[in-house]
């Protein structure tokens, strides 16, 4: 599985690219490829206020439907509309394909989360 | 317990058989992909392991009545070679399993029944037999099975074999089918809605069938295809999944199969009088197709809601991968069944426009 350096990491296989009070959020390489084909993705509002650990889009391939997680508190500030046009990008390049730009309320939550180093060693243990 | 192998487990390790447990089984959801792989089914070829299906030989005299007893469509009826659909039911008109019978002779036939059935199937027709005159095996684990479907099944499997497979209709079967040098039954029949055959042979011979017709059907643009597609095809094609359109709950009749429930054959069937009697009454429920209006996919048991109030679930749904459409089945009051009414799908806790569409999503 890709894992990709410098970013955060959840249990949950989201990821986090953290741009000063800002940061990208995303499915790590382990969610797609566990999903298998992604045919269908959902995303929140421009404005909407997620808690660390609700959902804020649900991610669905031929067989299932998959919840996917904040790994912060945020406010969204933009979302990725390619991919609900075209899902299949998230099996492409998770990394590169995004899903929302939020806008991080409280940064100190970034040390409960994986770095890439623990995430990698975090599935080898998963495997 | 732990999950079984089938005779091909191997060979689904080496093609990079995404493997999982399925009804007690270890087998591939896919390999490529579901898409690829449901694409080359419609298109080309797959060939599918199906060896954890059930097996049940049925000899006897009174084979025949004994299952005219026990199923739902009129095996009576039925001629050497010939294959038939059919539903075995509870007293209440519920369901045990559905299945296929091959008749070899008037005296000897074949079940094949879902692998998570197999079970309960057997001890049914066992406690069921009471003074009937008939012998009753169940071989599933001495038989191996793969399912070549799609286009060019036929072209494929001429290659293998001196049988001139034109000659076997659509639901027929032909016993001591020389495939690659291994003795097989055949039958034209499988669960894609593609043209397509059934490939029966021992636990041994079923390895050397398998890589042969996978090498066979290289030019023809076979691919070898998992659980994952099997079940869109068979969706997309209007075939029930035992559990889902029909179950221990719901019947035949409200799944939409009364073609395959002769309520008037002569036989006193297990469930007949319940079936005829909800048939007399009128179906309060049964199983309809609809589309998505609005955005998402429906999944097995959301629920499905008519001007806020619930009308029943869904029992399978998917985004279509041949009409690239979000469809499904959901089992719902009769009175809202009708072409083109719009209904609600709930869907994470909100009410997303679907309309009823034909089940038939697919021909060919």
């Amino acid at each position: 599985m890709k894992v990709v350096k410098g970013l955060y990491y959840t249990e949950d296989h989201e990821w986090i690219k953290v741009d000063g009070e800002e940061a990208y959020v995303g499915v790590a390489d382990y969610a797609q490829d566990s999903l298998g084909d992604i045919v269908y993705v959902e995303l929140p509002e421009v404005d909407d206020e997620i808690a660390k650990e609700e959902t804020f889009s649900a991610v669905e391939s031929v067989k299932a439907a998959a919840d996917i997680y904040m790994p912060v508190d945020g406010k969204v500030i933009e979302i990725n509309e390619e991919l609900l046009d075209d899902p299949a990008l998230l099996n492409q390049d998770p990394y590169e394909n995004w899903m929302i730009k939020i806008e991080i309320t409280d940064k100190s939550q970034l040390d409960d989360l994986m770095t890439s180093e623990e995430y990698e060693k975090f599935l080898d243990e998963e495997a | 317990m732990v999950a079984k192998k089938t005779p091909l487990y191997d060979e689904h390790v080496k093609l990079g058989g995404k493997i999982v447990d399925y009804a007690g089984w270890f087998l591939p959801v896919q390999y490529e992909g579901l898409i690829a792989e449901h694409e080359a089914v419609r298109n080309k070829a797959g060939l599918f392991d199906v060896s954890h299906m059930g097996e049940i030989v049925f000899k006897g005299k009174e084979a025949v009545n004994y299952l005219d007893h026990l199923l739902t469509n009129d095996i009576s009826k039925m001629v050497d070679n010939q294959v038939v659909y059919t539903i075995m039911c509870y007293p209440d008109g519920g369901v045990v399993d559905d299945l296929l019978v091959y008749r070899y002779t008037s005296e000897e036939y074949l079940l094949v029944v879902n692998a998570a059935n197999i079970d309960k199937d057997f001890k049914w027709i066992i406690d069921n037999k009471k003074d009937f005159n008939v012998d009753i095996e169940n071989i599933s684990d001495q038989v191996g099975e793969v399912a070549l479907q799609g286009p060019e099944a036929q072209n494929i499997l001429q290659k293998l074999t001196k049988t001139d497979l034109s000659a076997i209709d659509a639901f027929h079967l032909k016993r001591n089918v020389d495939i690659a040098g291994v003795n097989c039954m055949i039958s034209r029949t499988g669960y894609t809605g593609e043209d397509g055959f059934e490939i029966y042979t021992c636990a041994d011979g079923i390895v050397a069938v398998w890589n042969k017709v996978l090498e066979a059907g290289k030019e023809n643009g076979i691919k070898p295809t998992g659980l994952g597609c099997r079940d869109t095809l068979r969706f997309e094609a209007a075939l029930p999944l035992y559990g889902h359109e029909i179950s221990k709950e719901v019947t035949p009749l409200e799944g939409g199969f009364k073609f395959f429930v002769k309520l008037n054959k002569e036989s006193d069937f297990i469930g007949k009088d319940a079936l005829n009697k909800q048939w007399e009454a009128g179906l309060t429920r049964k199983v309809a197709g609809f589309e998505m209006v609005g955005r998402g996919i429906p999944r097995e048991n959301y629920e499905v809601y008519k001007n806020g109030k619930k009308i029943g679930y869904v029992t399978t749904g998917y985004m279509s991968p041949t009409l690239k459409k979000s469809i499904g089945n959901a089992l719902i009051d009769i009175n809202e069944t009708e072409m083109g009414n719009e209904i609600d799908i709930m869907i994470r806790n909100k009410p997303v426009k679907a309309k009823i569409i034909s089940k038939k999503f697919y021909k060919r």
